[in-house]
């Protein structure tokens, strides 16, 4: 096995004591720097970089630094969606949907606990994925034209319904915000701009994370302000239950095949350029509710429900390494930072990295298996650490986030105008949650619409506006079918098989 | 990291010892503006530049690297004219994007001489490639193609319409006789690497891109350079590949990299820049910085430098109002 030997070759790389203690630090880092809303894996490893440059530090412990920092960061967005309802960047989105009601019923050590090792085995078969099937996985991702990208993100639209609420209606009113939202900015496919009144900030478009911290962070600030006083916002801490620091053998028993489709989807989301953990994560949290939500207990604090997205995601950002690796073509915006990183040291992205770099590839893939295992073992206990933040009262904590969210937001571009689009989006959050408006849908419809719509105009210029390009090839003809059936079947087997009896635990959005 | 702090003292001295000699010009705390977020080319330049202006001992300490992304580069060119006009210790990375925009009105209001250019620090040629099967072999075949039909041929580009990639084609297709050069199809992805891929994948027929998004795919063997829009050959592994020039048709594409300075910074303090930075563009570190990623010389300073951008501002300007971009 050429494979495992150039594996081995990697681990002897990787396991020296400075190149330890790197991913050590990197994972820890990377972990805070996820927590924080605001502030993502891209931002988390962008920032890094001249820490990297600084230390003079050759190619090989570099990389390790920074993919640390990168798998810390997709644990750590997990913390602050379950605690706060706050996702601490994109691909946590979905985990706010069943973590923050799980916590919410005094389970938030379980919950962390479940999401970290949810995490590590997607991050880690991802891992493996990308050992085993990196060369062969770039031939899926040249399948994917244009016609067929269209296809897959139908497909996600499609199975949007009943997400992140009881009422449809609201659930498509909040995918249609988003999708008007993304549509603001200069048109790449004809140079013109849009809905941006000649403002000229306007026209790279709205920042996802601007969006979301304003949405989910500053509309929690808001609703506190709104109920200060009262028995609620200041918090008596004392009533707050924390549950068990570990998941009952049960819980993992039934979150195990879970687990194991959304590393896949996930994996599959991730090699895809221009899909992404977002969509990992997303496509995992519906098609298991699709599968298993009998009881219809998706939403309300279901273990599936965080298993599947943090599986997910931290697949998908194993996944997006092999397009990075092997093609040199960012499937994410992480990869594109960590790509501009290997420029920097002297290395060439692209088909022949295998080759002329073994030692770089083999190395850091030996270093992503350390700081998974590293992770794993540094989250378990500090879930105890991290539920302390529910004992913080309100009235110290949503001042932190406030200010945690402005500073994270002006890191990110440094203009005090991405500052006035949270604070818009906060009072946006405040208003559509005081209507029962779910948020996720919107955040989706900015996240998807814009690669929706691009893929769609790429495919009618290539087939000079002919539309049965789009259903034109056996993979695009796949993905419609199963659009088709996604959206379809809820709804006929809706009427049939769910349960009359209505549920007693339907509390909202607990505002 | 004791070893940084020694680094970092030795700099300081050499620095105040150096620049007390050289210039009378003492720029303080130094800082670049990348117009973008970490990862592209601006941030890039921002960092490789400020990486060798510290290791050569140029500015004292370290280089501050701010991103200010937004409006492809206006938000930060906005933000110079307006609020950091008489700043002497900042530079701002531009390249052939920047001229672009601003030919285009791009950024609302502003226009290029409201900024001093400083100097170039290299230039990325531009490149037309096919899949290394297709039965395409020369940039005239390709553009006979076109001619015949424009629809059989999509090209596809990493930026917007409108944007360079575009308009290396068009003026490609241009010096090669096709009258309508509207009628000619450019897909824009995100970025030349996705690009490539589509490339690839059979979605289209050809690619426009910079030689150094393509490297990767040209060393092994996965797409074929039609032409290269350099003057002449360029050296190392691209030296194969014939320019358009050669083929008879005379276009240059050239995204250059470099950087701008307030308009209200002092004249000391632009001379402090031009030097530096041509210190930086004369040193043998920058010499291998180019070398490894596929930066083709362009040196350029000072007043030549801002004949260049004033240049290019004007012929992209002529080539966006006869595609209907502009008015």
């Amino acid at each position: 096995m050429d494979t495992l030997s150039a594996l081995a070759d990697g681990f002897s790389i990787a396991l020296t004591f400075q190149n330890l203690g790197l991913a050590l630090i990197g994972c820890f880092l990377g972990t805070i720097i996820g927590a924080l809303p605001g502030l993502g894996p891209s931002n988390g490893v962008a920032i890094l970089i001249p820490l990297a440059f600084t230390l003079g530090l050759p190619a090989t412990p570099a990389l390790i630094l920074l993919t640390s920092v990168y798998y810390g960061a997709m644990y750590g967005g997990r913390i602050s969606s379950i605690l706060l309802n706050i996702p601490g960047d994109e691909p946590a989105l979905m985990t706010t949907l069943d973590g923050y009601p799980m916590a919410r019923k005094g389970m938030a050590g379980e919950a962390l606990a479940l999401s970290g090792i949810a995490s590590f085995v997607g991050a880690f078969f991802a891992t493996w994925g990308l050992v085993f099937l990196a060369p062969q996985l770039v031939k899926v991702a040249l399948l994917f034209g244009p016609a067929e990208y269209f296809a897959l993100f139908a497909l996600a639209f499609a199975t949007l319904g009943g997400i992140a609420s009881k009422n449809q209606a609201k659930a498509a009113l909040a995918a249609g915000i988003g999708l008007g939202i993304a549509m603001i900015g200069v048109d790449g496919q004809t140079g013109v701009p849009r809905f941006t009144f000649g403002e000229v900030h306007l026209y790279d478009g709205i920042d996802f994370l601007v969006a979301i911290v304003g949405l989910f962070a500053l509309s929690e600030v808001f609703i506190f302000l709104e109920h200060r006083g009262t028995a609620k916002a200041t918090g008596d801490a004392s009533d707050i239950k924390l549950g068990r620091l570990t998941p009952p053998m049960s819980m993992l028993k039934q979150t195990v095949p879970t687990m194991a489709r959304s590393t896949v989807l996930g994996f599959i989301a991730g090699v895809l350029p221009g899909a992404g953990a977002s969509l990992g994560s997303f496509i995992s949290y519906s098609v298991e509710k699709r599968l298993v939500d009998k009881n219809n207990t998706f939403g309300t604090g279901d273990p599936r429900g965080v298993a599947a997205p943090e599986a997910g995601n931290n697949a998908a950002a194993g996944g997006a390494l092999v397009p990075m690796l092997a093609l040199g073509v960012p499937g994410s915006g992480t990869t594109a930072v960590l790509l501009a990183m290997l420029l920097a040291l002297n290395i060439t992205p692209g088909p022949l990295l295998f080759t002329n770099n073994p030692d770089v590839v083999w190395g850091l893939i030996a270093a992503l298996f350390i700081g998974n295992v590293m992770l794993l073992v540094m989250n378990i206990p500090m879930v105890s650490l991290f539920v302390r933040v529910l004992l913080v009262p309100p009235r110290y904590l949503m001042p932190a986030v406030a200010m945690i969210s402005f500073v994270g937001i002006y890191g990110i571009s440094g203009s005090t105008f991405d500052l006035m689009v949270m604070v818009f989006f906060g009072v946006l959050g405040w208003i559509l949650r005081k209507l029962d408006v779910p948020l996720v849908p919107i955040i989706l419809g900015v996240l998807l619409g814009n690669q929706m719509e691009a893929n769609m105009r790429r495919a009618m210029t290539i087939s000079d506006g002919d539309w049965s390009a789009l259903f034109a090839s056996p993979l695009s003809i796949g993905l419609w079918l199963f659009a088709f059936f996604g959206f379809i079947l809820p709804i006929i087997a809706g009427r049939f098989f769910r349960p009359k009896f209505p549920r007693t635990d339907s509390e909202a959005d607990p505002d | 990291m004791k070893n940084f702090i020694t680094r970092l003292a030795a700099t300081a001295v050499a620095v105040v010892s150096l620049t007390a000699a050289a210039h009378a010009f003492d720029p303080g705390a130094t800082e670049c503006i990348a117009p973008a977020n970490p990862g592209g080319g601006w941030d890039f330049t921002c960092r490789q530049v400020g990486k060798t202006l510290q290791d050569l001992k140029l500015v004292p300490g370290t280089m501050q690297v701010t991103n200010m992304a937004g409006g492809g580069g206006g938000v930060a060119y906005a933000e110079v004219i307006n609020k950091r006009n008489d700043a002497n210790n900042l530079i701002i990375a531009a390249s052939s994007a920047t001229s672009t925009r601003l030919a285009q009105g791009a950024y609302p209001g502003n226009t290029m001489d409201q900024v001093r250019w400083v100097a170039s620090v290299g230039a990325d040629y531009g490149i037309i490639a096919v899949a290394k099967d297709s039965a395409i072999n020369t940039l005239p075949e390709l553009m006979d193609m076109i001619k015949a039909d424009p629809t059989s041929v999509s090209i596809a580009g990493g930026s917007a319409v409108g944007g360079w990639d575009h308009l290396k084609v068009l003026m490609a297709a241009k010096k090669a006789g096709i009258a309508d050069v509207r009628t000619i199809k450019y897909v824009a992805f995100d970025g030349g690497g996705e690009a490539v891929t589509q490339l690839l994948g059979g979605s289209v027929q050809a690619f426009t891109g910079d030689a150094s998004e393509a490297k990767g795919f040209v060393d092994s063997g996965d797409i074929k350079v039609l032409a290269v829009l350099a003057p002449e050959r360029l050296e190392g592994d691209f030296a194969s590949f014939p320019t358009a020039k050669e083929q008879g048709i005379d276009v240059i594409g050239a995204n250059w990299r470099g950087f701008y300075a307030p308009g209200g910074s002092s004249d000391e303090a632009y001379d402090y820049w031009v030097n530096a930075i041509g210190t930086v563009y004369d040193s043998a570190e920058w010499k291998d910085v180019m070398a490894q990623n596929g930066l083709a010389p362009l040196n350029l300073r000072g007043a030549d430098f801002q004949a260049f951008v004033a240049d290019s501002v004007a012929s992209i300007t002529d080539i966006s109002k006869e595609i209907g971009l502009i008015k």
